[in-house]
Formats: structure tokens, sequence, C-alpha cells
């Protein structure tokens, strides 16, 4: 048993260092609670739904996310909108489909099965609209940074007058929490830039935290399943590890009393 | 080792034996004698089998929705995480799966290097391991390139130029690796051919590798030969089934517990961002399992001698079996080597961090030092200190140590009285 | 050893290797289920189709879950044949109102019920489909007649939403 503990502690410390190794140099980001985190963590709908209310009415002006359908918004462990509040999100917005038998493309009202209508129709249309600067596609930004949600959290509150001394170019903004400091991006979000329907105060920070969630979401789609599967897989491991480590006792009881 | 001969009981059984010997195969397996005082650190080759499996079925499960083609390799591995059935959880198996093979490798390995499990008459076995090793960390590296995401560009962009290093075909043959003037869509779908071949190259590998084992039989703790069969040994089965399968589930938690709750925690953000060949990420690092090798790569100021560095690391283990000189095998009864044995993880593991690190000021240094230290260990330690250090003498037989070995002999000669 | 201890020891066993068999089939399960359809797949359930420019007498085939479906739009003659034919001579006897709510119009999968070949229009013994693959005659409401196909082909569910437009799925 001794050699067991060794075995796992010195399992634990490699994990710890490279994880460790991995993302050696932090910035102290904005802490919040978030609701998916831990060992039962799952979204907080409501805020789902208002995050999804802020990226569509804010950054979707510039940012993409062509990995996510409009069947996902119904999906469960989503915002969980109803089926047909789904279908009225995808009608909202015009889909080019075809070609239709004349060989043309034409502009059709969305379905659930399309894919989220991006905001230009390439990379190179999206730097030319935004000072050469390409707004990364948001379905899986989350992943994609370091800091995960605490850094994008951080970096939505972090616009702040640049120290004196730096000089910032044209269309360059100072962000605390942003590699460099300097972002093209200006702050998306002000005070009740949105308004939520169900009366939350649409503050900066509110706003902010929302977005965040629904793009972790939009990242980790199957993080709420993952978390239940993940809860009953280990559950069940323990359950096996013990009856085998008493099945082992009792088949090497043989032996030992043989010798 | 054929002991004893099996003969089946029943008739079919035993025409069909007789033209090809599987139910011989199957008892000899089962029956296989196993030495009884190995210890829980034994239990990788088992660990090691299964990760492979998972390696290979996860892999056949994803190779059926994945796309190798540079502009929709990063889409289809996004379509697998959102919309196949468990696609995520299989990818997620499949991705962590690499870093807990190699997590079981290195114990592997480690575990041979402390009981001298490499030396006669087992270098057969232990070379075998060597490729096995080589091919996995071929393996690895090319289904990481296959996401298509920037970590897995730049990797491969960064890794195929240490071949630019030899000189006069050296670029000759990156092209040729590429198929074409950079890491584009040829090399994407080449890499994975090779990494859906490799596995099975491995799975042979592992054959040979288990076959050589059963002709000597398996080292042991004490690292003496087995004197008496019916007293040292048990059957595989259920003795050494059960305790693999054991430490086996025990194994399984751990690498559950980083699918189910820390899924990218031993990945790479920038992985997450789709290729651009027009910009490299701040820090290119390799996976955890390649740091050491890495740091020893960028220790080294000239390029080829860098590649050479790393590469020697690596080969210098094969010769390991004749570098050693000492004919007593495991470290309980070598008090020297077992210092510098623990200086040698210790070695590993600081390259492994400074691996990580940016190649400047102390941490170059430090990778340096233990670089150096790395090749001192191997080509001067080992060879010197086989032939001056004093050893403790050696028990009798496995099951009859004598006293003042390690305290674990002295328990289990305690134990054994007490039942006498 | 007594009799109670065997038991337990029994039960033990039994118990772990109960217990490793659920893990094993929960386990396997994933696997086996990542070829069904998947999400995006399911998704794509539905198809609308303009069939203002299909005169009487034609064919036009689309494409629905990735199979031809014909649609016809029948002459005169051929809802008259279509619905003489009596059920004894049927294989698979199926009314043509059944097959064709709207007489006009026959929606069906173009897919053989033999081995899965298209069928051809206009073509075989009974002025329907005829498939190439193993001569399967089907009539003018595609009920087989003649040949190897068990079936009548198949009609998925579908709609006018307006005169001009089908929706399929």
């Amino acid at each position: 048993m001794k050699n067991i503990l060794k075995l796992f502690s010195i399992i634990i410390l490699l994990c710890v260092t490279s994880a460790n190794a991995i993302s050696a140099e932090k910035v102290e980001y904005l802490k919040t609670d978030w609701t998916f985190k831990g060992l039962f963590g799952k979204f907080d709908r409501a805020s789902l739904q208002r995050g999804y209310q802020v990226y569509t009415e804010v950054c979707a002006a510039c940012h993409s996310m062509k990995y996510l359908s409009y069947r996902n918004l119904s999906e469960k462990g989503g915002p969980e909108f109803s089926v047909a509040q789904a279908k009225a999100i995808a009608a909202s917005f015009e889909v080019t489909d075809g070609p239709n038998a004349d060989g043309e493309m034409f502009d059709r009202p969305g379905k659930l099965s399309d894919k989220f209508v991006m905001p230009y129709e390439n990379v190179k249309a999206a730097e030319a609209a935004n000072g050469g600067a390409y707004p990364p596609d948001m379905s899986v930004l989350v992943k994609a940074r370091g800091g995960g949600v605490d850094y994008i959290y951080s970096l939505l509150q972090g616009y702040e007058e640049a120290p004196s001394g730096m000089i910032l170019d044209e269309g360059v903004h100072y962000n605390k929490y942003m590699y460099g400091n300097k972002i093209k991006m200006s702050a998306p979000l002000s005070d009740g830039i949105v308004e939520y329907s169900d009366g939350t105060n649409a503050s900066i920070e509110q706003m902010s935290k929302d977005v965040t969630t629904f793009l972790m979401w939009a990242a980790e789609p199957s993080l709420e399943a993952r978390h239940q599967m993940g809860f009953k897989a280990i559950l069940y491991l323990i359950i096996l590890t013990i009856l085998v480590y008493f099945s082992m006792k009792r088949i090497w009881s043989r032996i030992e009393t043989e010798v | 080792m054929s002991d004893h001969e099996y003969t089946p009981k029943s008739k079919f059984g035993k025409w069909f034996n007789d033209r090809l010997p599987l139910l011989s195969l199957a008892s000899h397996l089962t029956d296989y004698p196993t030495p009884k005082n190995l210890n829980y650190w034994w239990t990788f080759g088992g660990i090691l089998t299964f990760c492979l499996i998972t390696q290979i079925v996860t892999g056949l499960t994803l190779a059926m929705h994945y796309i190798a083609h540079a502009d929709m390799a990063f889409e289809s591995v996004e379509h697998i995480m959102r919309d196949v059935n468990y696609g995520w959880l299989i990818r997620y198996i499949h991705a962590n799966g690499a870093s807990m093979f190699f997590l079981a490798v290195y114990i592997h390995i480690f575990r041979s290097l402390f009981y001298g499990s490499y030396k006669s008459p087992r270098e057969i076995i232990w070379i075998i391991g060597i490729i096995i090793y080589l091919l996995m960390m071929a393996a690895a590296f090319m289904g990481y390139v296959l996401p298509w995401g920037q970590m897995s560009f730049w990797g491969a962009t960064v890794i195929t130029n240490l071949f630019s290093a030899i000189p006069l075909v050296g670029e000759g043959i990156v092209t040729w690796l590429w198929g074409g003037y950079s890491v584009d869509n040829p090399t994407l779908t080449r890499f994975f051919t090779l990494h859906y071949l490799i596995p099975f190259l491995i799975l042979g590998l592992v054959v040979l590798h288990i076959w050589a084992l059963h002709i000597p039989g398996n080292n042991n703790p004490v690292g003496i030969d087995v004197k008496k069969p019916s007293k040292d040994t048990v059957p595989f089965h259920p003795y050494i089934v059960i305790k693999d399968g054991f430490a086996l589930l025990m194994f399984m938690i751990v690498f559950a517990f980083f699918v189910f709750y820390a899924p990218n925690i031993l990945g790479h953000a920038d992985n997450y961002i789709e290729a651009n060949p027009l910009v490299t990420p701040a820090h290119i690092v390799p996976e955890w399992y390649l740091l050491p090798f890495y740091a020893i790569l960028r220790s080294v100021p000239d390029k080829l001698l860098g590649v050479i560095a790393m590469l020697s690391a690596i080969l210098i283990l094969a010769a390991l079996p004749w570098l050693d000189t000492s004919k007593i095998r495991s470290a309980v009864f070598r008090p020297l080597y077992k210092q510098f044995y623990w200086i040698l993880v210790a070695d590993v593991l600081i390259l492994g961090y400074v691996g990580a690190m940016p190649a400047e000021g102390l941490y170059l240094l430090i990778a340096r030092v233990a670089t150096a230290y790395y090749f001192l260990h191997f080509l001067v330690i080992l060879p010197v200190l086989g032939l001056k250090e004093r050893t403790l003498p050696l028990p009798l037989s496995i099951t009859e140590p004598v006293l003042g070995g390690s305290p674990n002999i002295a328990m289990a000669k305690k134990k054994e009285s007490k039942i006498e | 050893m007594s009799e109670k201890k065997t038991n337990r020891r029994d039960f033990l066993f039994t118990a772990t290797y109960a217990v490793g068999a659920v893990g094993l089939g929960a386990t396997v399960w994933p696997m086996i289920d990542q070829m069904n359809p998947d999400a995006s797949v399911k998704a794509l359930a539905s198809t609308e189709v303009d069939v203002s420019a299909v005169t009487p007498g034609k064919t036009i085939t689309v494409l629905w879950r990735g199979k031809p479906v014909f649609i016809r739009r029948r002459t005169q003659d051929e809802i008259t044949d279509a619905k003489e034919v009596k059920m004894e001579d049927l294989k698979d006897p199926e009314k043509d109102e059944d097959r064709a709510k709207n007489p006009e119009w026959l929606v069906m999968l173009g897919v053989c019920t033999h081995l899965g070949c298209v069928p051809l229009n206009d073509k075989g013994d009974y002025n329907g489909w005829f498939c190439p693959c193993h001569g399967s005659h089907y009539d003018t409401s595609g009920r087989i007649r003649k040949g190897p196909a068990p079936t009548n082909m198949e009609v998925p569910k579908y709609e006018f939403v307006n005169t001009n437009t089908i929706k399929i799925g």
C-alpha cells in the first residue's frame, strides 16, 4: 500500500509541475464565481440566455461563431431556449442558400440546422473592415486563450487610460489584461448597451459575466454531460477498485498460507 | 517456456491444437510462472497494454469522423466535439490517453532502470522497448499535428526542420518530408497515414517484447534468478492478472479525472486556434512528455550538434545494457547506484521543467548543466560505478533472502517465519 | 475451509465480475453509438422543393437525406392505369390513393427496394420504372410488378406547403 501511495504522489507531483510549467506566466485576472466549475458544475441558464443576447447584439457585429448552429441554442446543457424560440432566432437571420434551379444563390430565413451567420464573408473581408485586425472566431475562443474564462472576463473590463508615456497608434486601445496591453478592439461594452428582458441590470460587469458564460458553453457544449458522466464513471471505478482489491487479497491469501 | 506440455482435454481441442497451437499459447499465458515478489511498479506493463488498446480503439473511431485535409481538419475536430455521438468523450480519451501512455511508459522505463531489468539476459527486451518508445514519440508528435491548430502547425514546422541540420541533404529531406515548400496539406495527409500505421507497428513490437520477456521470465525486485519455480513463482492467472487489474483501475481513476474534469490542462490553448502559416505563437512548447529532450536540443548552441545531442539522449539508452558494467541487477543491493538513480530522476525532471521555460538566462544555464549530467550519468558514472561499487550481499533465493537485505525482504522473512 | 467462507468468496468474485462486465458494456456503447447519425445529420430532416416548373408527364429528382426522391406529375392515363390495377395482381398490395394523396403528384424515394439502385424513368413492362441492376419493373404508382424487389418504392413523409412547394420530411 505504501508503494501505491508513493506512486500516486509522484504522479500528482509530475502533473502539477508540468501544469505549472505550461502556465508559467500568469497575470492576476479578475475573479468571479463561475457556476460551471467544480465536480458538479452546471451553466446558469439565465446567464447563458443573457450572454447570447450580448453576443448577438454586440459581439456578432464583428466576431463570427462558425461552428455553432441555431439548433444548439435549444439543445440540452446549453441556453435551452425552447425549440420555438430557437426557430424564431434562426428565422431572424438571412441565410444564403443555393444554387437554385437557375443556378443562382438566394437568401432565405435561417433554419435550426443552419450554422450561425457570419458577419463577414471571409477572413480577408473581416480584416479589411477592422483596420487589418481579424476579430477572432468565438466558437472555441475560451479554450484558445491561456487564461480561459477569467481572461475573457477580465479583458472585457480591462479598458483603461493608457499610462503616460505609452504611445498608442490610431485604432489601438489600452487594455490591462491584453498580451502586450495593446488591443485593436475598442471597449465593446458600456453600461446599458443591451436591455435584458428579465430585468437584470446590464452593467459592464454583469454583461461580461454573461457573455463569458455563453462563450464557455459555445466552446464546450458538452461540459454538463461531461461533469455528470465523470462523476458516475469515477464513482463506478472506485467501487470496482474496492471489489478487485478484496478479490486480490482473497486470491493472494492462498499463496501466503502455502508458503 | 515449455516446462510442461499442454494437452487439450476435448477431442476437438486436440485436433485444433495440433494444427494451430492457440490453446497451448493460452495455457502458456495463464500458467506463465511469474516471480511472486513483483511489486506494483511491475504492473505498468499491463497498464501500457491497456493504454495502447485504448488509443487504437478511440483512434479508429475518431478516424471515422476526422478529415485529413488542411482546410477541413480543424473543423472536423470541432464536428467530432459537437455533433458526433460521444465524440467529445472519445476525443478527450484519445488526447489525454497519449499523456497517460507516456506517464506509464516513463514509470515502466524508470522501474527498469532501478531494478536493472535491462541487463543480461534481457537486453533484447530492453532494445525492443526503446524502439517502441521512439515509435510512440513519432506517433504522438504526428497525432498532435492532426487537429491542425497553431501548435500542430508550428510543432510540425519546428520538428521537421530538425532534419535540415543534416549537412548537404538536409534541405532536400525537409522538402521531401513536407511534400512542398512548407508544412501544408500533403504533410498533413502523410502524417495522418503514418499516425494510423505506427500503433499497429507498436502492437507487433509489443508481441515481440512479451515474447522476449517470456524466454528468461520476469526480473524481480531483488534481481536474482528464479531458483525453484514451484516456490519462487506464481501462475500469471489469477495472481498477476488480479494484481495488474487492481493497479490498472487505480490508474484509470487518474485517467478519468483528466478526461472528465481537466481535459485540456495537458494541452496547449494555442491549439484551439486554427493553423495560420503567417503567425507563430509566442511560445512553441511540445507536449510535456517530450520536454526533457526539447531542453537538451535547445541547450546546445549549434543546430546540428543540438539535434545530435537530442537523438543521442534517446539512443544512448539502447547501449545501456553494456554501459552498465555491474553484474548486480537490483538497485536494492547497490547503495551508490541507488543514489545516482535518484539524481538522474531529478535531472530528467529538471530538464522537463526548463524545457517548458524560455531558453534564456538562468534556464539555459540549468538546461546545459542538466544535459551534461545526463550524458555523464550514462557514459561515465554507470561504467565506473559497476567496477568500483561495493554491493550488498544478495539473498539466496527470492523466497529465502538473507537478513540485512532490504527492509521489505526482512519483513517478508519475518512473516514467513511466523507462518512456519 | 468452512462452507460459509467459500460462499462469501464466491459472492465477492461474482460481484467483481458482474460490476466489471457492466463497466465494459458501458464503455463499449459510446464506441458503437458514434457510428449512428450525428446531431448535424439528424438536424437536416426536411427539404423544400419548388415544383412549379414540372409539367404533366415529367419527373424531377431531388436529393433528400442523400437519397434521390422522384417527384412525378402524372398524366391522366397514368393515373387511370394505376387506379385500375387489381389488388390481387400486386406483390405488395397498396392502393394508388394511399400512395399519391393528390393523384397528380407521385412522390417517392427513387431507390429500388431490392438492393438500393436507382430505377430508370418511363421504362419497363408497366410504363413506370425499371431497375437496371437486377430487372425489377415498377408501375405508374411505383409498385413492384415483376422482378426480384420485394416491396413497392417507399413514399416518404411529405406535404404541400402551397400549390407549388413540396416539403419532404
